[in-house]
């Protein structure tokens, strides 16, 4: 690290209470995962994976299970720490050095495969939790909604259709209703990048369609990645596909492209 | 409920149960130190002194419930060696309290507490210096058990050890305290403790009025800690700790510092228990060892569990309730009274898994 760099390094550090620089895309890349390697007692979860998200891009990563998808997603979020490899959020943001929290902060939200939303709260609570912003303990225990925090709230609220549900436990939603909740408070979290672990399981088709309608919405703002086992889904919002399989990228390209590679037909689309 | 509301509104218009805990608190505190002064000997009204008494203990032991409804109803966090802060605290004012025996100790050392003369030392331990003074002594009282909980909660919660294993360290705290304070060479008088003690701030402790103002110190201290914990389960701060509770790692991907809010909840929790102890010890006369034991530490989780956790009037009113039931048993039929105990807790988490309070909320609902 040169002089400046250091200097430039301390002054952002006094200057704001984030501890991470702030993303830098300059390279159009906002996400970076080179030669990731995670086993787990032998089993190589990923093996030297490879991955590169564009700015603004929504990608869908598919892939037979035990293929690496959620361990990938445990790197990025800082849940698993990688045996090898690097992991990078734009040019700056070193993501195997921060905690969970950090990443967070820096600006990855996450949505899970099983929804897991604070049951004993309200849909309304639910938001507020999950609003950006500064989240130490003295903050919190002192903090008021703001006017424009609240129509923030209500914005959501409107975008996921659970405008008449704020006062509802998130307990007492449909597994449905639970999911768009989930997308609620990725977006409360204002990230630059959503990692979305299977949006649509469990959804009747109407809900589909407007996931997959909120989901390419976001992209161009915001880089999304999607993992899906649902190929039509899939399919009506898909740009570009990686294919992932035994911790590698098998495959990457349009929907079109990888359906027709024959290594993809043999390990995951043929059966 | 609308979060832009000011504390005393959420305290004591939004919610039914702080609104009759804290009256009925109110009225404890005006009703019993005005019959037990006013009232002739002999008369029907008339409350002794010892009754006066027991129920400054029985709020000091809700102060502690509440303390751990905090941690357990809200965060989660089982401690099953809460008592271990309840003691420290008490032993920082027995310290004082010891202190301003003075010459009217047995052997009549201006210095030195009693035991210390028995064990033949010459001088005062480190510890001990200051402890004469009313000030550095209420300091300790809070500072020491919030130094251990911040210690010990650094260290558990930034491992992340979570549930079982959590509260049976909790248990092993507790117990290395007590083996530890038996000991004569700790300097906290072994297994006697302290005792014999004469004044507080230059009253004495026996007189009617100190009393009084200790049986309306615990009152006050037993308000302001609910208000306080009110506070803090109501803002957002609580339901950031409610949200630990039910997803922990959900918590941690939305970027709360999950380690940061129990710790803070906990040390506060811990000091809540050390006022509590501190205000028990000069009502009841005597701090020994004893007072760290694990036993203890989980009839206090039984009293929570009895009135209702998660509550915090459900805590204090479980105290209140098991704490009488006990006075009467152990006077009545003493051999019974810990399988009394321990058939409440079996009931209690069999038929009554939300305490009173959820039985009084169930048949409310459905009387309507």
């Amino acid at each position: 690290m040169s002089v400046t760099e250091a200097f430039a390094r301390v002054l952002s550090r006094s200057g704001g209470s984030s501890r991470a620089p702030t993303l830098d895309t300059s390279h159009n890349i906002v996400l970076y995962l080179e030669d990731i390697s995670v086993s787990f007692d032998g089993f190589k979860a990923l093996n030297s994976l490879n991955l590169y998200i564009e700015a603004g891009e929504l990608r869908c990563i598919i892939g037979p299970n035990g293929a690496g998808k959620t361990t990938m997603m445990d790197v990025i979020t800082g849940k698993t720490r990688p045996d090898e490899g690097s992991a990078w959020f734009g040019q700056t943001i070193d993501l195997l050095r921060l905690t969970e929290p950090e990443i967070a902060k820096a600006g990855i939200g996450r949505k899970f495969q099983k929804p897991t939303v604070f049951g004993s709260h309200t849909v309304f609570e639910n938001l507020e939790l999950a609003m950006a912003g500064d989240k130490s303990v003295w903050k919190i225990l002192f903090a008021r909604l703001r006017a424009e925090q609240i129509a923030r709230i209500e914005e959501v609220l409107e975008t996921i259709g659970l405008k008449d549900h704020r006062q509802v436990l998130a307990g007492g939603l449909s597994h449905g209703q639970k999911q768009w909740l989930e997308i609620g408070m990725l977006l409360m979290q204002d990230p630059e990048l959503l990692l979305v672990d299977e949006p649509v399981a469990g959804m009747t088709p109407q809900e589909t369609e407007h996931t997959a309608e909120l989901l390419v919405g976001l992209a161009g703002k915001r880089s999304v990645v999607v993992v899906e086992h649902d190929m039509e889904f899939v399919r009506s919002i898909a740009r570009t596909v990686t294919v992932l399989h035994q911790g590698s990228v098998l495959a990457e390209g349009s929907m079109q492209e990888v359906q027709n590679d024959p290594k993809v037909v043999e390990v995951y689309l043929g059966d | 409920m609308s979060p832009q509301q000011s504390l005393i509104g959420r305290l004591l218009l939004n919610e039914r149960g702080s609104r009759y805990f804290l009256i009925v608190l109110l009225g404890f505190a005006l009703i019993v130190p005005a019959l037990h002064l006013l009232m002739p000997e002999g008369s029907a009204l008339q409350i002794s002194g010892y009754t006066m008494t027991l129920l400054g203990k029985y709020m000091c032991y809700a102060l502690l419930a509440i303390a751990i409804d905090l941690v357990w109803g809200y965060c989660g966090i089982l401690s099953l060696g809460h008592t271990a802060f309840f003691a420290l605290g008490g032993y920082a004012m027995g310290m004082y309290l010891m202190r301003q025996i003075g010459t009217r100790g047995v052997y009549g050392d201006p210095i030195l507490p009693d035991f210390m003369v028995f064990l033949n030392w010459k001088e005062l331990p480190w510890f001990w210096h200051g402890m004469n003074h009313f000030p550095i002594a209420l300091f300790m009282v809070l500072a020491v058990p919030a130094v251990l909980a911040y210690v010990f909660g650094w260290l558990a919660f930034r491992s992340r050890v979570t549930g079982v294993y959590l509260s049976i360290i909790t248990q092993a705290l507790t117990y290395a305290l007590l083996l530890a304070f038996f000991r004569n060479e700790m300097g906290f008088g072994g297994n006697n403790g302290l005792t014999d003690f004469k004044e507080l701030l230059g009253f004495e402790l026996q007189a009617p009025g100190t009393r009084v103002a200790l049986y309306l110190a615990s009152a006050l201290a037993l308000g302001l800690g609910y208000a306080a914990c009110r506070y803090i389960v109501s803002s957002r701060f609580g339901r950031v700790i409610e949200a630990i509770r039910d997803a922990e790692s959900r918590a941690r991907f939305i970027g709360y510092r999950v380690e940061d809010y129990k710790l803070w909840v906990w040390v506060f929790s811990a000091i809540l228990a050390g006022i509590a102890g501190a205000l028990y010890v000069p009502q009841v006369g005597i701090i020994n060892p004893g007072e760290f034991a694990p036993i203890n530490s989980i009839e206090v989780v039984v009293w929570v569990a009895v009135g209702g956790r998660g509550t915090l009037y459900g805590a204090a009113l479980g105290a209140l309730l098991v704490n009488y039931a006990k006075t009467w048993f152990t006077a009545v039929l003493p051999e019974i009274w810990l399988y009394a105990l321990g058939a409440l807790f079996v009931g209690v988490t069999l038929f009554l898994p939300q305490g009173v309070v959820g039985l009084a909320a169930k048949l409310k609902r459905s009387k309507s």
